[in-house]
């Protein structure tokens, strides 16, 4: 059968004979992931901290729904952006299916809500902290708003994180509405499911190796980041 | 306030790099419904590039089960359908969803088993009979369950025999709800028999023990069909272009192409389009 | 409307702050108990009291953080807006810093006013100078001592150049050099006009910052005057107790 040491041989030798193939796939997937966190953090962010930081009808209720698409089935996701961009579906005439669009937009939709979760978790502590000072500001509810994120930034970037986490890892989603086409829309995720069902489970799980690599480079790129910001970023 | 405009402008970036469309509008694509056995078997990746080179069309395929491969192109996302299940087909373009239906080749389907063979029918070639011994022993058979060509076509064996596997689904007869390959993981890791395509079993990775058991029987002929869906039912059909390429495997060159897939010198798939 | 008896014993024109029988509940218990009283332009108001008066309760109040159950807090004898908050400041006994620089801290006060960006280093140096923490101005304001992160946000609550300023026992937990400071900043910034009002548990720092004195009871105006009238001779039992150093209680009054 085989063995560990077999699997990094060949994740090993994958990535060393790294092919245009390869990298075509490696590049789409951080796009299409990046994309969608990107759009998710665009949307999740200001929604979650307003969440977070107002009092208002429904918030118990939204906060609800908000920690239950958190954990929404990327199939599920999958199939409703399949039917909205089908051919026979509302948006089917814009032709997005199989596209790496189709991609970025279920991703986009599995994420916010993580996002969003996160963020309202994250800014309501830190309002808890600074609503008084705010007040006595006199400050608007935007400039809190911006202020809230700003001040959390360092905390969100690892939000951030758990939305790149859910999408890069998500394989349900983007093979329904991507399709999983060669040179089109295979992802890191679709081949390893493609390669799975081939039976050619050493591939399979040296792409697994490959992804979770990229994946550690991606959190600690951005910790690093985050590291030199926090010890320059008080200009 | 400088970072501010640095993480924006990089957000920016990103959107605009993953929202436009890197498809050159001069390329031509059509989309092709069509099922995980000829996928998986990579008779896509040699016939592909040929049919390109000579019409400049690129041809995405989306590879899943029968089922929903015909459902998909019933709602009118892909220009051509190229499955194996002809009763399905031919209900498909009674229904007004495709125009017409062609043979474009066969394999056959074979039963794979452990080399203990619990139930000792190793070596048969009549399929009802060793699917009668196998339920007759109550050994594990881990059926695809997921209304594709290949479950069809078990299923079929199944009425044959005379035994109603719906009754005694979740005992020995298991239905892992997969793809082919799956299924054989699936039924490989249990020690089931199970019924596959030959073209996916020459060509998958992972074979273990396993061994084919029963072949040769003219009921496990295994027919593909090709379709062009219906333009009249979805305007979004690229018709010219979906003809073009059932013209093309339809003739000598593209069945010569089909002939020429080989895997360790076994031919996988056999033309027998007509004419 | 319940007339400020003090307002009309000075003959002053509408004072700067100002409550009528101001009361506030919470958890089914008056907190505050009908407070009736006047802050009056240019002067230095010591909030004193026991533990548990209300001190901290009435400055919110006063300032607008808390909304009164019932009664009233007028500002130049009108209900207050957002251009009373923006003419206000507060400094909070644990100083509530950003997640910032503390030159950066200093601007974002300024922006909170509205104030542009070209005139924001100008004010920001010389608060900086005024706190005397020039040398950290580029340090995260929340690595700062306590002393310092107090004098960044007396800088800070003046830097808007409010009319009036709260200030929530500002000094509970600073060393005499550090108290010296904020004394010191808090006095310089009523030398040009900024109206005080302090709360205080330190007698001795009453004594040398206080021109009037309210004393709270149990969520009441016990008592309240200039402050070295009322030092000199208390009326209410509780202020009495209270400066002799006994504890007031309803066992033992």
């Amino acid at each position: 059968m085989f063995s560990f040491f077999d699997i990094l041989t060949e994740a090993l030798g994958l990535i060393l004979s790294w092919d245009r193939a390869l990298s075509e796939i490696v590049l789409l997937s951080l796009r299409v992931t990046l994309t969608a966190v990107a759009l998710a953090c665009l949307i999740g962010l200001p929604a979650g901290a307003l969440i977070g930081a107002f009092r208002f009808p429904g918030r118990t209720i939204v906060t609800v729904i908000l920690n239950a698409l958190m954990g929404l089935p990327p199939v599920v996701v999958g199939l409703v952006v399949y039917l909205m961009l089908s051919a026979s579906g509302p948006l089917g005439v814009l032709g997005l299916l199989y596209t790496p669009t189709a991609m970025i937009i279920a991703q986009t939709i599995l994420v916010t809500p993580i996002v969003a979760a996160l963020t309202k978790q994250v800014v309501e502590d830190l309002h808890g902290e600074y609503a008084e000072q705010f007040a006595s500001f006199g400050l608007r509810a935007h400039d809190r708003i911006a202020a809230l994120l700003w001040d959390a930034r360092y905390s969100l970037l690892t939000v951030a994180l758990a939305g790149f986490g859910r999408a890069v890892a998500e394989v349900g989603a983007v093979l329904i509405v991507g399709g999983n086409i060669n040179h089109v829309t295979r992802v890191m995720t679709t081949t390893i499911a493609l390669e799975t069902s081939k039976g050619n489970l050493e591939l399979a799980l040296a792409l697994g190796v490959l992804l979770l690599t990229i994946a550690v480079i991606v959190n600690a790129a951005v910790m690093a980041l985050r590291a030199s910001a926090v010890r320059a970023a008080y200009a | 306030m400088l970072r501010r405009h640095v993480f924006s402008l990089v957000a920016a970036a990103l959107l605009v790099l993953g929202l436009a469309d890197t498809t050159d509008a001069q390329d031509q694509f059509i989309v092709v419904q069509s099922t995980t056995s000829t996928q998986n078997s990579g008779l896509f990746d040699h016939i592909l590039p040929i049919f390109r080179d000579k019409t400049g069309i690129e041809v995405r395929v989306v590879a899943v089960g029968t089922g929903q491969a015909i459902k998909n192109a019933m709602n009118g996302d892909g220009d051509v359908l190229f499955v194996h299940a002809r009763a399905a087909e031919e209900k498909f373009v009674a229904e007004g969803y495709g125009v017409m239906r062609s043979d474009v080749m066969y394999n056959d389907f074979v039963i794979v088993g452990p080399s203990a063979d619990p139930a000792g029918v190793a070596g048969m070639t009549d399929a009802t009979a060793a699917l009668a011994q196998i339920a007759e022993a109550e050994a594990p058979f881990a059926s695809r369950g997921d209304d594709s060509g290949t479950h069809k076509a078990e299923l079929t064996l199944w009425a044959e025999a005379g035994i109603d596997v719906v009754a005694v689904s979740g005992g020995w007869y298991r239905e892992t709800g997969s793809g082919m390959g799956v299924t054989l993981n699936t039924g490989i890791g249990m020690g089931a028999y199970v019924l596959t395509d030959r073209a996916t079993w020459i060509a998958y990775g992972n074979k273990g023990a396993y061994q084919i058991v029963v072949e040769g029987d003219p009921k496990m002929f295994n027919q593909y069909g090709i379709i062009l869906v219906n333009p009249a039912k979805h305007p979004n059909i690229k018709a010219e272009a979906g003809q073009a390429f059932i013209d093309w495997v339809l003739s000598d060159a593209g069945q010569q192409a089909i002939a020429d897939y080989k895997i360790n010198g076994q031919q996988l798939f056999f033309p027998n389009a007509d004419g | 409307m319940a007339i400020d008896p003090l307002t009309l014993d000075r003959g002053a024109a509408t004072p700067l702050l100002a409550t009528s029988a101001l009361c506030y509940d919470a958890g089914g218990k008056r907190l505050i108990d009908n407070v009736t009283l006047s802050i009056r332009t240019n002067r230095r108001t010591m909030i004193m009291g026991a533990n548990g008066a209300g001190k901290s309760l009435l400055l919110r109040l006063l300032h607008g953080l808390l909304e009164p159950t019932e009664g009233t807090v007028l500002w130049h004898g009108r209900t207050p807006g957002r251009a009373a908050r923006l003419a206000q400041a507060m400094v909070f006994q644990n100083p509530v810093m950003l997640r910032r620089s503390v030159q950066a801290n200093l601007r974002f006060a300024l922006a909170a006013h509205g104030v542009r960006g070209k005139d924001r280093a100008e004010q920001t140096d010389q608060a900086l100078v005024m706190a005397r923490l020039t040398h950290m101005a580029r340090s995260p304001a929340r690595v700062l001592s306590g002393g310092e992160q107090q004098r960044l946000a007396v800088a800070r609550a003046l830097i808007s150049k409010p009319d009036l300023l709260f200030l929530d026992e500002p000094t509970s937990s600073l060393d005499p050099a550090s108290t010296q400071m904020i004394e010191d900043l808090v006095n310089a910034a009523h030398a040009q006009g900024v109206t005080i009002v302090m709360v205080t548990h330190d007698l001795g720092q009453a004594r040398r910052m206080g021109d009037d004195v309210i004393f709270l009871h149990a969520g009441q105006v016990a008592e309240r005057g200039a402050l070295a009238d009322v030092l000199a001779q208390p009326t209410a039992s509780s202020t009495k107790a209270w400066l002799e150093g006994r504890l007031y209680t309803a066992k033992n009054p």
